[in-house]
């Protein structure tokens, strides 16, 4: 009588107002039919951890496009670890040199998408990790 | 160790689960809900409802954030609709409670209604249990914000607040349709707006002239600016006092007493509906009655008649309580 939903948590970390490519995106995911938590601008990842925590959603992408990917995402990712949450996956995006991807991976980030990537392109990578 | 047993604890994680599989697969949430159940009806459950946009999740997070003053836990549960094209939900409540999220006295749900109309989702019902057998005092609800069939969070919560906004131009008409009844508590949101001074009054006389009000309790209006806090100290004083009110007057044992049957209802109504599909569709009968109802061999009535009968055979044993 239920029926499964893939949750996606899409979070600003960080000052970084640039919003739209997480509307977008957030808008993108819930025409693919998930359930899509924004939290609007501005958030710490603590925050972020928290609220991940709480929703119990499958997937948290983290949008960035200042530069603080580096600080941010990674601490993100240690956070889940300590409330236990660290089956959920964390995805990336926004304006990242290609040389700071490979370090984000390495870092817990399971895949980072930048500008002109296509939110059809993300859509099915959520769905093929979380595969409901 | 169970899921029932982390909620029990405290433990955010457990809590969270369990609400998931209450959404996902409420069957098999069954054993920890009722091992859940013995430990619920401390909560006071508070109903946020209103048009969209007026300030129900503000609110919520205002008054949340004044509780946590007086140290009381507190849970939220914020429904929004699923598009009933793709299924898919954009819940953007938590956008006004960013400052809540790091509270370890705070427990926030975002829920999406999943086709339900009434206002809440499905499930919204049992999480709510999780939350209350989780020790929260305070458990606040928002509702979708459909603002005229309110019926769940009437069925759902001990208080309900029903929000207006001056400078809607319809208020009033959205007053005549049957919010009027349910409102425990009115709150004009945004009285930093011209015109809710005249909104509450004529509010006001709405209310001294329906006939219908048989309760003891007046729901008094109170005025708010969400945004600042402006109001909230005397909306959560409104909402303390019907809670007392329900307590003393023996109103809280007669809505819950309600609550109970109607939830009865329910879950003999979903659990005799699985059993009976399951039967019919393991037996494989069912396509071959639709077949008979296409070559009109037989009518849809007789048909249920049939179908239904193994199931009533049992019935002539008494029930035993
Ligand atoms: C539009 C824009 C603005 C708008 C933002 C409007 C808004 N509300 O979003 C305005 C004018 C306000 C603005 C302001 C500024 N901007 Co600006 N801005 C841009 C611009 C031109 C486009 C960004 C955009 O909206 N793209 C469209 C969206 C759809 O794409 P997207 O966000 O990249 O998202 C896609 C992918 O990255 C990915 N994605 C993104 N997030 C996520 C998350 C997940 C989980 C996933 C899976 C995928 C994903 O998927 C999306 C779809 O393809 C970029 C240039 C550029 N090439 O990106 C500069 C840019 C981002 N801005 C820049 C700067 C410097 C600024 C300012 C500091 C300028 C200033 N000095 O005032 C301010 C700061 C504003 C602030 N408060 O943070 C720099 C950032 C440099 C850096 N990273 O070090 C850029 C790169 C321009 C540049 N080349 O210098 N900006
Ligand atoms: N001026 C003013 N704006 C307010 C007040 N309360 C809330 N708002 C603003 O009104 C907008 C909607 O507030 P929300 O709290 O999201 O309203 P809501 O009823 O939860 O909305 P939905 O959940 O979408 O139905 C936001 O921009 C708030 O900042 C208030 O008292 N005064
Ligand atoms: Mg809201």
């Amino acid at each position: 009588m239920g029926e499964q939903r893939i949750r996606v948590l899409i979070a600003k970390p960080g000052l970084d107002g640039h919003d739209r490519g997480a509307k977008v995106l957030a808008r993108a995911l819930r025409d693919a039919g998930m359930e899509v938590i924004y939290t609007g601008l501005r958030q710490t990842p603590e925050q972020i951890a928290a609220t991940a925590t709480q929703e119990d959603v499958h997937v948290v992408g983290l949008s960035c496009l200042s530069g603080a990917h580096l600080e941010l995402f990674p601490r993100v990712v240690e956070l889940l670890k300590e409330h236990g949450a660290d089956d959920i996956l964390v995805l990336g995006g926004g304006t990242i040199p290609a040389e700071d991807i490979s370090v984000l991976k390495e870092r817990g980030v399971a895949e980072v998408f930048t500008p002109g990537a296509s939110t059809q392109e993300v859509v099915e990578f959520v769905k093929r990790s979380v595969n409901l | 160790m169970s899921l029932a047993e982390g909620v029990r604890r405290g433990e955010v994680r457990a809590t969270a689960k369990l609400i998931t599989l209450i959404e996902n697969h409420p069957e098999s949430a069954v054993e920890d809900l009722r091992a859940l159940h013995p430990h619920t009806g401390n909560a006071h459950i508070v109903g946020i409802t209103g048009s969209p946009g007026i300030g129900k999740s503000t609110l919520t997070d205002a008054l949340a954030k004044r509780w946590r003053k007086d140290g009381a836990h507190i849970g939220i549960i914020a429904v929004d609709p699923n598009s009933p094209f793709s299924g898919g939900a954009l819940l953007g409540d938590r956008i006004r409670m960013q400052e809540l999220a790091t509270d370890p006295g705070v427990f926030i749900r975002s829920m999406g209604a999943r086709g339900r109309l009434g206002g809440l989702a499905r499930a919204t019902h049992n999480a709510i249990r999780v939350l209350d057998a989780g020790g929260k005092d305070v458990i606040l609800v928002e509702t979708v914000g459909v603002g005229q069939s309110e019926l769940d969070i009437v069925r759902t919560a001990d208080t309900v607040v029903v929000g207006l906004v001056p400078g809607m131009g319809d208020d009033i008409q959205t007053i005549k349709a049957g919010i009027l009844e349910v409102a425990d508590v009115f709150v004009i949101n945004k009285a930093d707006r011209p015109d809710a001074r005249r909104l509450m009054m004529e509010l006001q006389t709405m209310l001294d002239l329906d006939p219908e009000r048989h309760s003891h309790w007046e729901p008094p209006i109170e005025r708010t600016v969400a945004t600042t806090g402006e109001g909230i100290e005397m909306l959560m004083a409104a909402i303390r006092n019907h809670w007392e009110h329900l307590t003393y007057s023996g109103e809280l044992e007669q809505r819950r007493r309600e609550r109970y049957a109607a939830e009865l209802q329910s879950v003999v109504e979903d659990y005799w509906r699985m059993r009976f599909f399951e039967y019919w569709q393991r037996e494989g009968h069912w396509e071959q009655v639709v077949e008979q109802l296409l070559r009109k061999e037989t009518d849809p009535f007789s048909a249920a008649r049939k179908l239904v009968a193994p199931f009533l055979d049992s019935e002539s044993r008494r029930v035993n309580l």
